[in-house]
Formats: C-alpha cells, structure tokens, sequence
C-alpha cells in the first residue's frame, strides 16, 4: 500500500512539473500581458522596456521558467501583479471559499444522489425511475451559469429566500479560524454567523451541485441494476436477512465503486464549475481570482500557482479515491 | 403430513411485450422429514424456477406463481413477505450452483455466516461469529480461524462450496435445497461435496432437494427422483426403479447419454436428438415427443396424464419403455 502511495506521489510530482512548463509557456504567449494591463495603451516604448526588465520578462523563457522553479523549490510564488501580496497569501485567503463551496456542493451531490440512484434502480421502469432519467438529463445538460443566475434571480429577486451574493450579512462579525465560515462559526460558538454563513452558501452549492448530482444518480442507478442481479444478492435473500442489510452490506457496499470512483473524476467538474458559480455569486473565491487574474491582467504568478494548485488538487483527490477504492474492495488490496 | 407438498405449482413468466411462458407446469411433489428428494432434467426443464418458487426468491414482477406450496402445513406463497424472510435461511437453506458468484466478494466469509446467525438466533456478533468458526469447522473447512477474516476470492472453489453450506446449514433447517451444487467444481472436489452433503444431511436429519441434471449425483445421494420436462414432471419413481427400470423414453434417454468406461472403443455415445428449444406446448401433445423415439400418434393429440406405475411412481407417457428392456 506505501510502495502505490509513493509511485502516485512520485507521478505526481512529474505530471506537475510538465504541467508547470506548459502554464509557462502557453501564458507567456497569450496577447497582452502584466506590461500593457499596469501601463496601459498609452505607455511610451521606454517605460515598457523598463517594466519589463524590471519584472523579468526581457530574458530568455528557458531562464525565466529556471528561475520560477527555483523559487517555488522554496516556497516563493512571487507576487501578484494586480495587488502587490504574495501569491501565497492571495491564494491563501480564497481557497478555503472554494474548498467550502466545492465541499457543500459534493454533500448535496452524494447525499441526495446515492439515495435517489437507489431508488430509481429499485422502482425501475417505474413513475419515479423515470422521472429521475428526466431529471438527470436536464440536470447535465443544463448550463451552468445559466441555471446559477435563474435561481438567484427566482430566490433571490422574486422571493427573498437567499441572499443574492456574498459569504456573509454586512453585519455580522465572524472570526476568521479555518476560513470555512460555516465551521468556523461553530467551532467559535457564534452560531448567527455559522447560520448566516449557510444561508449564503446554499444556493451557489445547489447550483454547482447540479452536475455532479445527475452524475452520481445516473451511476448510482446503474450500477445498484448490475448489482441487483448479482448471485450475492440473491443468497443474502435465500438467507432472509432483513432489507436494510441487504441493502447496505450486500447491494450499496458493492455498487458504490464506481459512484466513488465518479466523486474523483467530478472534482474536475466542481473545479471548473466552480468559476462559473462564483463568477454568479460573486462568492471570492478561487474561481473569482480566476477569472479576475485572467481578464485584467494577466497576473502570470497568480495563474500560474492557481493552474497548478487546481491540478494538485485533482490528482490528491483522485488519489484518495483510488486508495478508498481498496479500502472498500478486498480484491483491489492484494494486486 | 410430508415436511414438504408441492401441489400443482405452476410458474408463468409474463413479460411485457413478449407471449406468457409456462416455466413450470403443474409440478407436484412431497418431501418428508429426513427425506432426500431429486429434480432432474436438462437446462431449461423449470427445476431451478421450482426451487426458486419454493423459496419465494422469484421478483413479483413479470412471474405469476399458482398453486401451494405446503411447509408444514402452511402455505409459503400465502405468506406476506415478511413472514417468508423470517422462514428464509431459518426453516429453508439454499445453496447455489456458482459458489463464487453466490458469495459477497467484499465481505469477510466469517461475516456472510454470522449474519444469517445473527438474523435467526438472535446472537450478538461476537457470538454469532464463534459459531461461525464451529460451522466451518464443520463442513471440513481447514483453519477456520483465520478463514472467517478472508474474503472469497481468497479461498478455492471447494471451500466456497463448504462456505455456503455451512451457510445454508447455520440455523438448523429442516429443508434444504441444493441447485445444482456441484455443477462449478472439479470433479474431484464435486465428490467431496457431494459426500459432504450426505454426512451432513444424515447427521442433521435435514430433508433435502437436490436440484441437478447429473445423474451421477441422484445415484449417490437421492431416495426419490422427479424427472422434469418442459416445466412438467414426466417421471417420478424411487431411486433403484430409476436406475433399473427407466420407463419414460426421456429418462431412458438421459440414463443412455452418461458415458461409461467400460463400452467398447470407438463406440460412440447416445445423445437424445434435438434440444429442448424442440418442445412443442404442452397444451398441443407431449412436448418430448418430437425428440422422443417412442413416439405415436396419440402423443400429438394432447398431453399424456401422470398416471401410477405399478412400482409406486409416476409416468407421463402414452408408449413408455416396455419393464423388461434394462439399462446398460
């Protein structure tokens, strides 16, 4: 089990490094760049050249990418260009926002999948069987920020259930602990904050839920039908156990692989979905820095920490995947 | 009163879009106390819709099942669902043909049989999962120990075997019923299970139906043989009247087919001609006719009733194979 660890973390650190290359290059060779986004359109040709010797950007990109390595070896992203701050810190400061949106949104996406892909498998052909195809289908087809803005403009604007935008009431004085507002207000007993903190995270996870969900009921619904006609189920029946141990021990254990194997591959989706629903609710996080850094001005330190990090995610979460995927079939540990 | 009376069981599969298909017809059968019971027949015969039928694990959708199947007295396919899961595994065993396939591959084997302990006796885990170990113990598997821990697919196909009938065994049945057993194992270890299955059944006084479509196993094992064909029983008679005096040509038939050592070289072997996809409806003849060596015309006109034989059994068959022709 260590020796698969530490070759998947030894692929890691190779799938980074190539990534890192690729950012590099492909950034430096898009239009524009941090030199016109600070100076403008009406920078003479001498304060350009100055500014960019200034940033690094006159040398050779072999030697550019050399020097970036070096200094990530030691924890040094740079600054951002747009603020000034660390990228670190910049950084640091938007990915617990993401990480809570993303994980309320993968809450919703398994809790509700799971059991209606049950369902929907047991009633099969059935009312709700079908309504639940139909739904799916809807549910990923949907675009995203287009489903993101509907239901801010019907919960927010028509009826005022949520908050239209935001993490957070002007008002309420949360205390900064982990940055998941909504542990963070349990966690320091200030239970308005938690509250309002959930209140403004419901509808953008809803949103970006969505997909995943469809996902996860369509897979979950597929895979309890295989199940259920495995020879297994029928002699935990041929047993007489009771219902709800055939349907936990001997009917979800097993069709859970490959729902858990789609969690991992949907952390891609939640990742890209997420820019899309923060753009919607101005929620600042990961996705917000995003887009920000692309549009204005080409904050090269920012992408490129923010590109990596969304890959180091990616494969951190497949990783695990990989590893529960052992951990709930025996047959799996032994290879 | 038999542990066991099958009466007029008939199962229909009635699937949407396609015509209704009588996959057991009219089956009766008893089987008493202590009692080892036989359902023979090729692929496709309903012997394993019977057992399925029996046990109450057919899905209510698309099967109509009539008539009564008497337990005791009571009758199962009368019983609400919950009332059969309580009998399921307690007062009825079963085991399987594939015991890989039968056996939850992500789940300890010491736990597969403590639950059904756990289920039925009421004992906690720590002391269902003790039992657990006698029971193994007790189908001969070895070190039991440390195979309560491991998963299927890290013990051989006999002891899967074993497994699963220390399984079916667990709560002391009073019937048990075995779908072709054997079918998945090495001949080697098929004998043992077989033996197995024997000692068992002797010791525990349990009644058991064996289903199977080899012979071999009904010589060994069964006091009584049914003979099924296309859903219906065509022959039924005690184990030493079948082996000696086959009287259905189908009978007959599968009794040629198993090759023997002591035939002359280059003897080819007999085979019924045909497969069971030639059956006619029942409802139109003898639907073994058009395979069937004996056949004349009456068997055309309609089916053949199951009338006494002189011996004590049954035989459904207008011209059977006169007494006096023995089996080679």
């Amino acid at each position: 089990m260590l020796r698969v660890i530490v070759r998947r973390l030894l692929q890691l650190v190779v799938t980074l490094i190539a990534l890192s290359a690729l950012i590099f290059i492909w950034l430096r060779n898009l239009p524009g760049g941090p030199v016109d986004a600070l100076l403008g359109e009406r920078a003479t040709p001498e304060t350009r050249a100055l500014l960019t010797k200034a940033l690094g950007y006159d040398q050779p990109i072999l030697v550019q990418y050399g020097k970036f390595m070096q200094r990530i070896l030691t924890g040094d992203f740079g600054n951002s260009i747009r603020t000034g701050d660390p990228v670190t810190e910049v950084i640091g400061r938007a990915f617990p926002a993401t990480v809570e949106l993303a994980l309320a949104a993968m809450i919703i996406a398994v809790g509700l999948g799971v059991p209606l892909g049950y369902l929907a498998a047991r009633w099969r052909g059935r009312f709700l069987d079908n309504l639940t195809i139909a739904g799916t289908l809807l549910g990923i087809s949907i675009p995203i920020f287009f489903l993101g803005y509907l239901l801010k403009d019907v919960f927010t604007q028509n009826i005022h259930w949520f908050p239209p935008s935001g993490r957070v009431s002007t008002g309420i004085d949360n205390t900064n602990v982990t940055g998941f507002f909504v542990l963070d207000g349990l966690l320091t007993r200030e239970f308005d904050a938690a509250a309002d903190a959930l209140w403004h995270l419901l509808l953008p996870a809803i949103t970006l839920a969505t997909i995943p969900l469809a996902v996860i009921v369509r897979i979950t619904r597929a895979s309890v039908l295989d199940v259920l006609n495995e020879d297994y189920v029928r002699t935990a029946e041929a047993k007489g156990l009771r219902h709800r141990t055939i349907r936990g021990r001997h009917i979800l254990r097993n069709a859970l692989l490959p729902v858990v194997t789609a969690i991992g591959l949907q952390t891609g989706a939640l990742l890209s979905g997420a820019v899309l629903t923060e753009k919607v609710y101005n929620w600042g996080g990961l996705g917000t820095l995003i887009t920000d850094s692309i549009s204005g001005s080409r904050d090269y330190p920012v992408l490129q920490a923010l590109i990596l990090l969304a890959a180091l995610v990616f494969v951190v979460v497949n990783l695990l995947v990989d590893l529960s995927y052992a951990f709930i079939d025996p047959r799996v540990r032994v290879r | 009163m038999s542990l066991l009376d099958v009466r007029d069981l008939s199962v229909v599969f009635q699937r949407r879009g396609e015509r209704p298909f009588t996959a057991v017809d009219k089956v009766s059968f008893t089987v008493e106390p202590g009692q080892t019971v036989g359902l023979v027949g090729e692929s496709g015969c309903g012997k394993s819709v019977t057992s399925l039928a029996i046990m109450g694990l057919l899905p209510r959708r698309g099967n109509k099942v009539t008539g009564e199947v008497l337990f005791d007295g009571a009758d199962l396919l009368k019983l609400r669902p919950d009332d059969m899961r309580d009998r399921r595994g307690r007062d009825i065993g079963m085991i399987f043909q594939d015991p890989l396939s039968s056996l939850n591959p992500v789940i300890p084997i010491g736990i597969q049989v403590a639950e059904v302990l756990e289920r039925h006796r009421g004992m906690d885990h720590k002391a269902a999962l003790k039992e657990a170990k006698e029971l193994l113990d007790a189908v001969g598997i070895p070190d039991p120990m440390r195979r309560l821990k491991e998963y299927p697919h890290q013990i051989s196909g006999g002891m899967r075997q074993r497994a699963l009938i220390a399984i079916a065994l667990a709560c002391k049945p009073r019937l048990l019923i075995a779908d072709e057993p054997t079918t998945a194992l090495d001949v080697t270890i098929q004998a043992q299970i077989l033996t197995l299955l024997k000692q068992l059944v002797d010791e525990t006084g349990t009644a058991l139906i064996m289903i199977t479509h080899d012979l071999g196993v009904v010589a060994g094992l069964c006091d009584t043989v049914n003979v099924l064909y296309g859903g219906k029983v065509v022959e039924r008679a005690r184990r030493h009247e079948l082996f000696g005096h086959a009287r259905h040509p189908y009978t007959h038939g599968l009794l040629n087919s198993v090759p023997r050592l002591d035939s002359p070289r280059g003897e080819r072997l007999h085979a019924i001609p045909g497969s069971v996809a030639d059956n006619i409806p029942w409802a139109e003849g003898c639907a073994f006719a058009p395979r069937c060596p004996n056949v004349v015309d009456a068997c055309l006109e309609g089916p053949p009733p199951l009338e006494p034989t002189a011996t004590g059994g049954d035989l459904r068959c207008n011209n059977p194979v006169s007494e006096e022709v023995a089996v080679p």
